[in-house]
């Protein structure tokens, strides 16, 4: 389909505001000098010093990083298995009650996820803090990844994998050397999405952990709770830039791959 | 062996941390409030047989009780339906747009609906707060165009909650939908209109139906986390703001029921249990469609 | 010298490299391989012909290792391969989509299965350019399999399958992806290299032409079972079945009842005007079903009725189908009957002698037709 007709212009534009201008709002007025957030009082940068003068924040921000960075990592492995397993494991005892527990966490509302959890680690005892909420971003985002996972391994053409097998090839050197090469890019964004989901989430974690950690998120949230604050506003703008500079560089590169690709295709056909 | 292995870890990794932690909650909901820690009884180590015996449905008696829980269930469904409506409406247009818009258009504007979702959820919620508050922008915009004379109170009222739903879950309900119309072949169209429909009449007969699939998608995507929501319904919702997300929350922490939180949670599970088999069947056949 | 021919099928001496013993294959309720017993020898280039569905992709992945048998064995020089996995078996495999690792250059592709063997470093590279020269890649090594085209990859495939020099090659509808032009001209190569190389293939295709054109022997398929197996001649002049006869090239049928009226010579009773002629080795009794089987080219088409032909019969034009070299001509008879007639176009179309609606006579010798039971 083209042409674009006036309502989808009206359509997209509006959208597309909705969408974009209650952050450009936030980043603009983090730039407000005065403590007064809906008042232009002329720029500066002062909530970004007192920012990265707050121990908390900073405190926080350090906790956060840690658990993002090994719940993530640890999803990835677990979820890539099990993707793995539920595209290619065949039928085994249990397998739909496997897929289920699969599904199940990615509608699961977060209050329940989390009040399960808490109740589990009270149950057995586990000292709560940064280790617990690790096993509960780890156990969640690891869905995640396994659906990223299991659909890039769905459109997988599985003769590679045979013919890897045919060459000599062990089972596992065929997974090594064929299959996770290939599927690295699916593997990177389900990491990439279980760090997001880790870096962004409040409720589980309020539920996970003990007094001894306190996540961005949740430092967050009380500070909101009282209201609209100027350092809020700095640390949201620090955290929506980093994201788009991420999302714009990844989509930007993979769009001159695709270009890059297609150009040698079509010079591959001409020279034949 | 080695399959065993790989089946074996991540099963057991989710049994442990996600279908007995259920048990768990579903055994709580059973048990009564004591001063203890934890502060339910009976636990384990009262022994298996008083374990047993101690259970009872008590707290889902209280729950249909006092209306407070069953307000708070109706609520929530009724803010979560209205909230999808208008989803739908704001984000159909959009996804229509988008796949109508040159195909070089089309990966740009793609990022633009994912960036947001990247962004942290709670950030794009907050930034709701200094717009709607009765001194925000909105309002500020408002006078200054002379629409209105006195402020308008919207925060803390359900229409933030509203606005923040609609918000938040708006790329959810773009992308299936959009996935749908991409993929419908354009000769569809010309072939309705060749045959004597209006522009209007194939929009109806040819493009919604065939994008049927993506809107029950989105829909679904949009109502199941929006039933269970916490987050917006605290932050840009009032004190009459009744969403049992919000409720479970503060019985658990602020009255530290929790049995009665248990119960709360287990009801919310059995009201989910519906779309959420709608939905799998949704995808099942979408699946199978394009086989 | 006489030249000495290559059929070792022939030959009581010769051992077989392949030997399938009632090798049947169910998945579920499905019978994808009906006890099967067939004989490969090594330098054959075998092709096993058949629609889809027939079973055929079945046995090369049984004798790849991807599939097992559910009853029977498959030996290989003399030893049962049930329980050998694919990854340790001299067989290599060309598939159907390539199966190219995309993320490897073309010399990788060559050295992958090199490199699982306990190989030193430079004979493996003195393999991979070995391949290269004999697929005419040498220039590509270092592309990947996006950056050379359709028919270059193929070749990579090939040179990738042949690398470890295995016992057998399995090659899965090794041209399917290619054009026709191309197609042909790589049939012709794809022979060069197994009489090079000295290789047994096995090549699964649905494409009756390209079986004819390289195998040594074709094996035509029908539902897990071998229907004939025959050099390409044999399969082409003297089917077994109406299902052979039918699935490779055109050909016309007179079903009837068969006489004998001389020795290996029998009168077939097709509701025509007179009974028609044709040998057969095979013997049929008097008043037994038969099915004549006429290649159309074998049927001459001319204006009045030729003195000495075995058979004729009148007919009228219906249509004319006009491909270059050769026109059919669809002769209807008295009977309704439409029987196709091929001949060669010598002579410019606008000197042709017959066109639509005219009276024709077709003719054809007591040799030109095979009998078939039915």
């Amino acid at each position: 389909m083209n042409r674009l007709s006036p309502f989808n212009v009206v359509s997209l534009t509006f959208g597309f505001a909705f969408l974009y201008l209650p952050m450009l709002i936030l980043v603009i007025f983090s730039f407000n000098s005065s403590k007064l957030v809906t008042v232009w009082a002329g720029f500066s940068t002062k909530w970004y010093g007192t920012l990265f003068q707050n121990e908390a924040f900073l405190d926080a921000a350090w906790v956060t990083l840690k658990v993002a960075v090994m719940s993530s990592t640890f999803a990835t492995v677990l979820g890539t298995m099990a993707a793995y397993v539920l595209v290619r494991g065949g039928r085994f005892m249990g397998r739909t009650l496997f897929s289920g527990m699969i599904y199940a966490p990615l509608v699961m509302p977060e209050v329940i996820t989390g009040l399960s959890l808490l109740l589990l680690f009270i149950g057995i005892g586990l000292d709560r803090g940064v280790m617990t909420i690790v096993l509960a971003h780890t156990t969640f985002s690891m869905c995640y990844v396994s659906v990223v996972v299991s659909s890039r391994l769905a459109t997988f053409d599985r003769s590679l994998e045979e013919a890897a097998l045919d060459l000599g090839a062990s089972q596992f050197d065929a997974f090594r050397l064929v299959t996770l090469p290939i599927i690295a890019p699916a593997v990177i964004s389900g990491w990439l999405l279980a760090f997001t989901l880790s870096l962004d989430d409040l409720v589980i974690a309020s539920f996970a952990t003990g007094p001894s950690a306190t996540t961005l998120p949740m430092k967050i949230w009380s500070s909101v709770r009282l209201g609209v604050s100027p350092e809020i506003n700095a640390l949201s703008s620090i955290l929506i830039g980093i994201v788009s500079v991420g999302v714009i560089t990844a989509s930007l590169m993979s769009k001159r791959h695709a270009v890059r690709v297609r150009r040698e295709e079509q010079a591959a056909q001409r020279t034949a | 062996m080695r399959r065993a292995v790989l089946i074996a870890v991540p099963y057991l990794w989710l049994l442990a941390l996600f279908l007995v932690p259920f048990a768990i909650v579903f055994k709580v909901s059973l048990s009564d409030t004591a001063l203890a820690i934890p502060p339910y009884t009976p636990t384990l180590k009262d022994g298996f047989s008083a374990l047993i015996s101690g259970l009872d449905f008590e707290n889902f008696v209280f729950l249909t009780q006092d209306d407070l829980y069953w307000k708070a269930y109706v609520s929530s469904l009724q803010i979560a339906f209205v909230s999808t409506i208008v989803t739908l409406l704001v984000g159909y247009p959009m996804a229509y747009g988008m796949a109508r818009a040159p195909e070089e258009w089309r990966p740009t504007l793609m990022m633009l609906v994912i960036l947001p979702f990247w962004t942290s959820f709670l950030i794009r919620v907050y930034a709701w707060v200094g717009i709607l508050s009765t001194e925000g922008f909105l309002n500020q915009f408002l006078l200054w165009t002379g629409i209105i004379d006195t402020p308008l109170t919207i925060l803390n009222t359900n229409w933030a909650v509203y606005i923040g739903i609609v918000y938040t879950y708006l790329p959810f309900m773009i992308l299936p939908i959009y996935a749908a119309l991409e993929r419908l072949d354009e000769s569809l169209i010309e072939a309705a209109e060749d045959l004597g429909c209006s522009r209007m009449q194939a929009f109806w007969l040819v493009t919604i139906p065939l994008s049927r699939n993506g809107i029950v998608a989105g829909c679904f995507l949009v109502f199941i986390p929006a039933l269970g929501e916490f987050v917006i319904p605290s932050l840009l919702g009032g004190s009459g703001t009744l969403m049992i997300g919000k409720v479970l929350f503060e019985e658990f922490f602020a009255n530290r029921d929790w049995p009665v939180a248990s119960a709360v949670a287990v009801i919310l599970l059995l009201i989910l249990i519906i779309p959420i088999i709608l939905f799998q069947r949704n995808e099942q056949r979408q699946q199978e469609a394009e086989q | 010298m006489a030249q000495t021919v290559f059929a070792p099928w022939d030959d009581p001496q010769q051992k077989p490299l392949i030997q399938f013993v009632g090798v049947t294959k169910r998945f579920g309720d499905f019978v994808a391989i009906d006890d099967l017993t067939q004989d490969i020898y090594e330098r054959e280039f075998f092709a096993l012909l058949g629609p889809s569905g027939c079973g055929k992709t079945t046995m090369m992945r049984m004798l790849a290792g991807f599939e097992a048998p559910t009853e029977g064995s498959i030996l290989l020089s003399g030893q049962d391969i049930a329980g050998v996995p694919p990854n340790k078996r001299a067989v290599n495999m060309m598939f159907q989509s390539y199966a190219l690792f995309p993320h490897l250059t073309v010399w990788d592709n060559i050295a992958f299965g090199l490199r699982r063997s306990d190989m030193p470093k430079d004979a493996i590279a003195a393999r991979v350019e070995e391949m290269l020269k004999l697929t005419r890649l040498s220039k590509f090594g270092r592309r990947k399999p996006h950056q050379i085209s359709g028919g270059q990859r193929q070749r990579v495939a090939l040179a990738r399958s042949l690398a470890k020099a295995p016992k057998l090659l399995l090659l899965d509808e090794p041209l399917g992806a290619l054009d026709k032009k191309l197609r042909q001209d790589t049939q012709f190569e794809l022979m060069d290299i197994q009489e090079t190389t000295g290789t047994t293939f096995v090549i699964v295709t649905h494409d009756q032409e390209e079986a004819m054109t390289v195998a040594s022997r074709v094996a035509v398929m029908d539902e897990g079972r071998i229907i004939q197996v025959a050099t390409p001649e044999k399969i082409y002049e003297a089917p077994n079945s109406v299902y052979v006869a039918d699935f490779i090239g055109d050909v016309n049928i007179l079903e009837g009842t068969a006489k004998a009226n001389g020795p290996e010579s029998y009168a077939i009773d097709w509701g025509g005007a007179e009974p028609a002629t044709a040998t057969s080795a095979r013997p049929f009794s008097d008043g037994q079903k038969a099915h004549l089987a006429i290649r159309p080219e074998k049927i001459a088409i001319s204006a009045e009725r030729p003195a000495d032909a075995a058979n004729a019969v009148q007919g009228k034009v219906l249509d004319i189908a006009y491909l270059g070299n050769l026109s059919t001509y669809h002769v209807e008879l008295p009977t309704g009957q439409v029987i196709k007639a091929q001949s060669a176009n010598t002579r410019r179309v606008s000197r042709r002698a017959y066109t639509w609606e005219d009276p024709v006579w077709l003719s054809w010798s007591a040799t030109a037709g095979v009998l078939l039971e039915s």
